[in-house]
């Protein structure tokens, strides 16, 4: 046997933060970064005699994502309480569902791969430890801050294969704006259960669970990492032991945090604090009419509706703000999608990327885009005067295109006459060229273009400079 | 001087609001009383002298303003220490609280501030409610007045002897399995344990969540239900609790039970009860008759398996509810004999090996064990359904009859000391309550009569869910039909 003769099969467990601006079962702000202790209760701080009260808008984001990928919405669903000790679990149990999550099933399309999800559930998050030279000290802001976690099927077989689906989750959940997918700040978390198998086997092989991944390229390398070695322990003559592993990204390795006999048992049973959760037809079809596009839906209507290449859509449904931005422009436009599509992926993207996309929005909005389009269609104004234009436009964050260009004098000359003079000025300037031009070094075209754009100062429809250049040397 | 005798609830209210008396003065009786009874009843665990003086003198200048006082408006209250107190200790008689203060008040507590009342202290109880005797209170001893060698039931001991010895006007419990009810009918006192849900819980200090009610204790019928009527309703912090209308419970009482249906489930009358409780039910029961009502045999089938399950439910809420004792955020926190922290496993084992008593141990792991992996269907799933089972049998009982009427306890005081070795006996004397904290229901001990020995006997009406208008209306009906109210504890100062 060799590695080659092995196959993967992972799972993977996410847990996304929602972002929604209280706690799970408390008032308290979710907001990141406060002093320590900061935002907190007696119901997050777990004092004697405190009760939790679930937030609606937690409830309605888990819908919100379930039915985005396709889960079934249990109507009737029940938190249960997760039993261990840690200091920074106030309670000494988190309120988590066990038997009955939110939503069940579902699925997500990976580079043309169904991937199924088991289960998708509300949880609350626990506090932070901080270790330092001084002791230890807990704060409990994170703790009861509202939690989704989504569990995969053992359906992905490559470390590339989860990083794909990881990054197609992410999407989704920033898009449908129930998590801000911050994987740094470990407001999207992952843990990867991981298992080899002879290759075709039917048999699962016995998984570990890969811990503390807190990165895309984390996740990929921690699962790579710890196929190989399982697949050097059976190769070994030994066997896997089901246990829980830590990645430690500096040296690219897991290790073994505990074993099986050292599991904890949750003691899961129905919180009586909290009634079971009803959820109505009424407010899962509230949900439903609210659902934005997703990616992939939106991706295929633009191929379709604009005509612009994959490419281009990809980019441009990525984010939620700039592929609706898109569809205004298009409304505005009403010219060739594929233009459309150029200026925004480029000049548009770049200064969006640099000041947010809904800032560039809402300083240049679709008309005055469509305005700048319809320019360089007309010959107007040349591709370089309008990313001039944009800039100014977003830097002032008013002002009309046209005014622009008539103050500034960005228009271009579209007036044969006057460009057929510089070309031949050009052309008499520079005798040997044309003579080598003539003699069959046609690359020396474009020198004779750039010469002209220089004398007319880009003012020049580069297209006619073109033609009429061509047109002088073959006379 | 001594208190005047009884101090009641309404009449004491009354009494102020007319200007017949100040809630200065009452607020000082009730402080004497103490100081002069409770050296040897031990039914407080924290007195606010300061603070109920602060409130009834802000209640008696409110009063001289002509505004309108609230509905207890200097009306002396003790509240059980499992109750959380803003600024006030809250120990919940347990070591491992100790120096405990809260931060917030209790949903009951805001309530009664809002009404006027005034929070004369904390009484004593079984560490965490777990107990029938008061005996597990980590604190001190609390005696039966009727006879101080005697206990005077639990958990809320304490509430019921601070309202049989006139310590104040009426007081506050919490039941999970009777200890509202089996110390009232020990210390000849009224006390009603509320539908699940009727009263919040929060701030209510968790011993089994799913069965933990808050309710009222009062010598007369009619204080219970005025002391209810403030208690009572929804509250947005309690998911639990129901949005249902409140009545005022004091203002609908009947004195005629004419067309009243009386069940008497024939499993309560078995092997077990004492000769003399049984003698004075069944008293109680002609007496119910006369007074127009119907006694009819009913049957609850589920009644022997209801104390097995109840101490498993209740013991697996408790094991997890109690989780939070920890010694990181609040009360007592073990640390080494020199003074030094422990390191972190440490310290849990030793704070919580130190901070809890033998009871609660005992029920932290019993509850672990029932919840346990492998465990969990054959103990706490089974009891589950026979939970259901039995709320099926009172369902169905009620669709026969409107109330059901048995003893609240099957002896009446024993003496300190007598059971605790035997936890199995002490669990038996919650024989008779337990089964309306599984179904949800409410009811009410009122005092029936006495034992050759001067020894409060109690009564229990059960009702459905949301019937305590009902099951007040027949305790009242009964209880102003006899005079057993006007009996009260011997007083070193009248004796």
């Amino acid at each position: 046997m060799t590695r080659a003769d092995f196959e993967a099969v992972i799972g993977l467990e996410v847990h996304a933060q929602l972002l929604t601006a209280s706690k799970l079962f408390c008032g308290c702000s979710t907001t990141f970064g406060a002093p320590p202790n900061h935002h907190t209760c007696p119901v997050c701080l777990g004092l004697p005699g405190a009760l939790p009260v679930l937030s609606r808008r937690a409830v309605e984001f888990a819908i919100r994502l379930g039915l985005a990928v396709g889960c079934t919405i249990r109507k009737k669903n029940r938190f249960a309480r997760k039993n261990y000790f840690y200091p920074d679990l106030p309670k000494g149990y988190q309120i988590s569902q066990y038997e009955e999550p939110i939503c069940e099933g579902g699925r997500l399309d990976v580079a043309g791969k169904v991937v199924r999800l088991r289960r998708i559930h509300m949880e609350e998050d626990a506090g932070k430890c901080v270790h330092d030279a001084a002791g230890s000290s807990v704060d409990l802001n994170r703790a009861g801050v509202p939690l989704l976690e989504i569990v995969s099927e053992p359906d992905l077989s490559t470390p590339e294969e989860a990083g794909v689906y990881l990054r197609a989750l992410r999407d989704i959940v920033v898009y449908l704006g129930v998590c801000d997918g911050n994987m740094e700040e470990g407001s999207f978390r992952c843990d990867a259960n991981v298992s080899v198998r002879r290759a075709g086997a039917r048999e699962l092989g016995t998984r570990a669970e890969i811990k503390n991944v807190n990165s895309f390229r984390f996740v990929e390398k921690a699962i790579a990492y710890e196929i190989a070695r399982q697949v050097d322990v059976v190769l070994s003559g030994g066997s896997v032991v089901q246990e829980t592993r830590l990645f430690d990204s500096d040296r690219g390795i897991t290790q073994s945090m505990r074993g099986k006999e050292e599991a904890h048992d949750y003691r899961y049973f129905p919180d009586p604090d909290l009634l079971p959760l009803d959820i109505a037809d009424a407010s899962i079809d509230d949900v439903r009419r609210t659902l934005p596009e997703l990616p992939a839906a939106r991706r295929s209507r633009f191929l379709v509706e604009y005509g612009i290449s994959e490419a281009d859509a990809v980019v441009l449904t990525a984010d939620r703000v700039v592929a609706e931005f898109f569809d205004v422009v298009m409304r505005a436009y009403a010219g060739d999608g594929r233009r459309a599509a150029g200026f925004l992926r480029t000049d548009w993207l770049r200064v969006a990327n640099d000041r947010g996309a809904a800032d560039v929005v809402a300083r240049v909005p679709a008309a005055k885009i469509a305005q700048l389009l319809q320019m360089v269609d007309a010959g107007t104004i040349s591709i370089a005067a309008r990313r001039e234009v944009f800039a100014l436009l977003v830097d002032a964050g008013e002002g009309d295109p046209e005014a622009i260009v008539r103050e500034r004098g960005l228009a271009q000359t579209s007036d044969a006459g006057a460009i057929e003079a510089a070309v031949d000025a050009v052309l008499s300037a520079n005798p040997n060229e044309v003579a080598a031009y003539r003699a069959g070094k046609e690359k020396l075209l474009s020198f004779f273009v750039g010469q002209v754009m220089k004398a007319t100062r880009g003012k020049a429809n580069p297209a006619i400079v073109n033609d009429l250049v061509l047109k002088r040397l073959r006379s | 001087m001594t208190a005047r005798y009884p101090m009641g609830l309404i009449e004491t209210r009354d009494a102020i609001a007319c200007g017949d008396r100040r809630a200065r003065d009452v607020c000082d009786e009730a402080l004497r009383a103490i100081e002069t009874r409770d050296v040897e009843l031990g039914a407080f665990l924290h007195v606010d002298a300061e603070g109920a003086g602060r409130d009834a003198e802000r209640i008696d200048a409110v009063l001289a303003r002509g505004e309108r006082p609230g509905d207890l408006a200097g009306v002396p209250i003790a509240v059980k220490d499992v109750i959380v107190t803003r600024g006030l200790p809250t120990t919940c008689g347990s070591r491992i609280l100790d120096g405990f203060i809260p931060p917030y008040d209790a949903t009951v507590i805001a309530r009664l501030r809002a009404a006027g009342a005034v929070l004369i202290g904390k009484t004593n109880c079984d560490e965490f409610a777990m107990g029938s005797s008061n005996e597990n209170s980590a604190y001190r001893v609390a005696r039966n007045p009727w006879d101080t060698t005697r206990v005077p039931g639990g958990s809320s001991g304490g509430s019921a002897v601070a309202v049989a010895a006139n310590m104040c006007a009426a007081s506050l419990g919490s039941d999970t399995g009777g200890s509202i009810r089996q110390p009232a009918s020990l210390a000849g006192v009224v006390g009603l344990k509320p539908t699940y849900g009727r009263v919040s819980r929060y701030g209510l200090v968790a011993f089994a969540s799913s069965l933990d009610q808050v309710g009222p204790f009062a010598r007369a019928v009619r204080d219970v239900a005025e002391l209810l009527t403030v208690i009572a309703g929804h509250d947005p912090l309690d998911s639990t609790s129901v949005d249902a209308p409140v009545p005022h419970y004091s203002h609908n009482l009947r004195t005629t039970l004419k067309g009243v249906r009386v069940g008497v489930p024939r499993e309560y009358f078995v092997e077990g009860i004492d000769a003399e409780v049984e003698r004075a039910v069944r008293g109680a029961l002609g007496r119910l008759k006369d007074l127009g009502a119907t006694i009819h045999d009913v049957s609850l089938p589920h009644t022997p398996y209801a104390l097995g399950c109840y101490y498993l439910i209740a013991t697996a809420e408790a094991s997890s509810n109690l989780a939070r004792y920890d010694g990181i955020r609040f009360g007592f926190r073990a640390a080494r004999a020199d003074g030094g922290a422990l390191a972190l496993r440490e310290q849990y084992t030793a704070t919580r090996e130190r901070g809890f008593g033998d009871e609660v141990k005992r029920r932290i792991m019993l509850g672990t064990f029932a919840l346990s992996s492998g465990y969990y269907d054959a103990y706490y799933l089974k009891a589950q359904k026979v939970r259901a089972l039995i709320q099926r049998d009172f369902d169905a009982a009620f669709r026969e009859v409107d109330v059901i009427a048995t003893p609240t306890s099957p002896t009446a005081a024993w003496k300190l000391g007598a059971k605790v070795a035997d936890p199995l006996q002490m669990y038996l004397a919650d024989i008779y309550t337990v089964s309306c904290n599984l179904a949800g229901n409410c009811g009410v001990s009122v005092p029936c009569g006495f034992t050759s020995e001067n020894l409060p006997i109690g009564l229990q009406i059960l009702g459905p869910a949301f019937a305590e208008e009902r099951i007040l209306s027949v305790a009242h009906a009964y209880e102003q039909s006899e005079a057993w109210r006007t009996r009260v504890p011997p007083h070193p100062e009248t004796a």
